[in-house]
């Protein structure tokens, strides 16, 4: 057990004048305590509303979700979430923001307190816990919303584009921070991305999605982030099967664009 | 006119004057000042304080040289005062001619001064006259009156120092303009000079020693601090009362369909309609008292602190609610943690417009009816021309008012640091 199994999922929104849209058209899956997925694809094929049925803020409208055996119903800290930006509470500090789940839990501030101070040495904030969130630079937000949501101990880890609004040398940094926690944590991690690079970098597993209706165009097994764990990620990017594999894969979604781009043509 | 004139006279000097001096000084080098484009980059715009000091300065200057104050050198000319006289030629009914003299003494109003003398020995039929007139004011001589055969057909007065009158005619004299009336007498103006009248715009320091009496004695039997202090009062008790209902309320409307569905009708209809515009209905139903005024502040603050506590409510960012949720948060405590924090930096904003409306309504208000507070002194002192305190009372409305918002913008920065950085 421990698995999270995405059983049919289909979903399906009216649209006030009349007609449909198919989000998402039976995508089946099935993740392994552990695993890290990467999902990919162009705008419109669902990923985002994939993952926001997984995090429980939409009901799909067909087949259902299970974590551990039980169906997901609505959001639970069981399933913690990264966003993009500006989910962090900026009226807080730091360290508040990453004890946020503890403590609306409940749980006494004498028990959080060092689980706090790992996290923050753990994402290299140890000298920013008394800092306010403004006060912080991009990159070192999301580090914060990183540790905000390993505080919580979720079986799931459910990441929205974390790292799409950083700049190209900080998202660097951090796309070696998140192999890093996957490896230390082991936690079951969903990452949501546009950019072909980090899905083969982070992806254990990777999945590539195909708009209109939205499902699994492709899936593969890769061997670049067990390498990539502890290692400059750089020197991944160097090996050959990479190099192919991101040609495959950018081609791929080459040809959902154009197609796209053709229907709408036609249409007009 | 010729003050306006003057004012843009004393702003380009002072500009000239800094312009030469700054260029003399030793230059800082920060970051705007070495800017080379500066003309259309508004970040390298600031305030310069010499400029405000000056500004303010000048305002005072100009408010001193019109009113002959004590605190300013340099005076427009005044009105005249002092002693002045002209002669006048008559002729009688026989077709004799003779000069008069006419004395006149122009005193401050108030002073008491004696009527001028005039000499006893009077030759001819007409007689030296004298005559008692306050500056800025002008006064009748009636020459005839006590001139030998003055009442008799055919008398007239033909000349004022040597320049020929008649009826409806206007001749200057020394230190003023005399015109005859069509019966004959004469109308006597002494000069006005450029100054202000005190009745009109008294001098600085007649407003400030105004203020001293006033927070001494009072006005009309209530303490300056009291009159000042119940229309904050006021103010305070209707923004206090409007916002604990206007708060919540913009929560519901931001939180549920139904109350927003409810009250947007009654919030967008009632938000464009000025409260000065209440005021004849609450003083119909409440009457000119406290409650009336109070009600009509908690209008006025009402509609605005709902309207940015719904702003703040809309305006939190879905991921952030989200991200609670996902960390365990119930919703009462998203309410308390996430959305209440997340819009005060918004029913800031609202508040401090909502306290200068209260403040401009209040002064209002009182200005229509009350029995004490600010806006009340001062309509109560324009009914008996006490210009001074008119003008004290709009000056301490506009301190207090920008003290308000002074207090205001500090509780914000102190209370919600992180506005405008999210």
């Amino acid at each position: 057990m421990g698995n999270l199994v995405i059983d049919d999922l289909s979903m399906r929104f009216d649209l006030p004048n009349g007609g449909s849209v198919q989000a998402l058209k039976n995508v089946s899956l099935e993740l392994a305590k552990g695993e890290l997925l990467a999902v990919l694809g162009p705008s419109g094929c669902g990923k985002t509303t994939l993952l926001n049925i997984v995090a429980g803020f939409l009901a799909p409208t067909d087949g259902k979700v299970t974590l551990n055996g039980k169906t997901v119903t609505g959001p639970g800290p069981e399933r913690g979430m990264v966003f993009q930006q500006g989910a962090l509470f900026e009226w807080m500090n730091v360290r508040r923001n990453i004890s946020f789940g503890p403590d609306m839990a409940g749980r006494p501030a004498a028990e959080t307190r060092p689980v706090v101070e790992n996290l923050l040495r753990t994402v290299g904030l140890q000298d920013f816990g008394d800092k306010m969130i403004y006060e912080l630079s991009g990159g070192m937000q999301q580090r914060v919303a990183l540790a905000r949501c390993l505080a919580n101990d979720p079986d799931v880890i459910l990441m929205d584009e974390p790292l799409g609004a950083l700049d190209a040398l900080t998202r660097e940094k951090m796309q070696g921070l998140v192999l890093k926690l996957w490896k230390e944590t082991g936690k079951t991690i969903i990452l949501i991305t546009h950019s072909v690079e980090e899905a083969l970098l982070l992806g254990e597993r990777l999945l590539v999605m195909a708009p209109r209706p939205g499902r699994i165009h492709k899936e593969y097994n890769l061997p670049f982030a067990e390498m990539g764990v502890g290692r400059d990620l750089r020197l991944v990017k160097k090996e050959r099967e990479f190099a192919e594999r991101r040609e495959e894969i950018l081609g791929m979604i080459w040809d959902m664009e154009e197609e796209i781009m053709g229907r709408q043509e036609e249409t007009a | 006119m010729i003050v306006f004139l003057l004012y843009v006279a004393i702003f380009a000097a002072a500009f000239g004057l800094y312009r030469v001096w700054e260029r003399k000084r030793h230059h800082l080098h920060d970051f705007a000042s070495l800017k080379t484009v500066t003309f259309g980059d508004e970040s390298a715009v600031s305030p310069n304080r010499f400029a405000s000091v000056i500004s303010i300065i000048a305002l005072f200057g100009i408010w001193g040289a019109f009113t002959g104050s004590a605190i300013t050198p340099l005076h427009v000319p005044g009105p005249f005062v002092g002693d002045t006289s002209f002669t006048y030629t008559a002729r009688n009914a026989a077709g004799e001619t003779d000069d008069a003299t006419v004395f006149m003494r122009v005193y401050r109003v108030g002073e008491d001064v004696p009527l001028p003398e005039t000499s006893a020995d009077q030759p001819g039929f007409a007689v030296d006259d004298a005559l008692k007139i306050g500056a800025w004011r002008s006064a009748l001589a009636r020459p005839h009156e006590n001139d030998i055969g003055g009442e008799d057909d055919g008398y007239s007065i033909i000349a004022i120092d040597g320049q020929p009158i008649a009826p409806d005619g206007t001749v200057r004299f020394s230190d003023g303009e005399v015109t005859m009336t069509s019966k004959g007498s004469l109308s006597i103006k002494p000069d006005k000079g450029w100054q202000m009248e005190p009745i009109w715009l008294p001098a600085p320091e007649a407003v400030v020693s105004r203020l001293v009496e006033i927070a001494n004695d009072g006005y009309k039997n209530v303490s300056l601090w009291n009159h000042l202090g119940s229309s904050l009062g006021r103010v305070v008790a209707g923004f206090v009362i409007g916002s604990i209902i206007g708060i919540p309320l913009g929560y519901a409307m931001g939180l549920s369909n139904w109350f927003r569905g409810w009250f947007d009708p009654i919030v967008e209809f009632m938000r464009p309609v000025p409260p000065l515009a209440l005021i004849p209905l609450i003083i119909i139903w409440f009457g000119i008292g406290e409650q009336g005024k109070v009600i009509l502040l908690f209008l006025a603050a009402l509609w605005i602190m709902t309207i940015s506590a719904r702003a703040g409510v809309s305006g939190v960012r879905i991921s952030k609610v989200h991200a609670a949720y996902s960390l365990g948060a119930s919703k009462w405590q998203i309410l308390r943690h996430v959305i209440v924090p997340n819009s005060l930096p918004e029913i800031f904003t609202g508040a401090r417009v909502a306290m200068g409306v209260c403040w401009g309504t209040v002064v209002a208000a009182e200005l229509v009816a009350a029995d004490r507070g600010a806006g009340m002194m001062i309509v109560n002192a324009s009914k008996f021309q006490l210009t001074d305190i008119v003008i004290l009372g709009i000056i301490l409305i506009g301190i207090i008012g920008y003290g308000i918002d002074i207090l205001m913008r500090m509780a914000e920065k102190w209370l919600v640091p992180w506005k405008g950085r999210g």
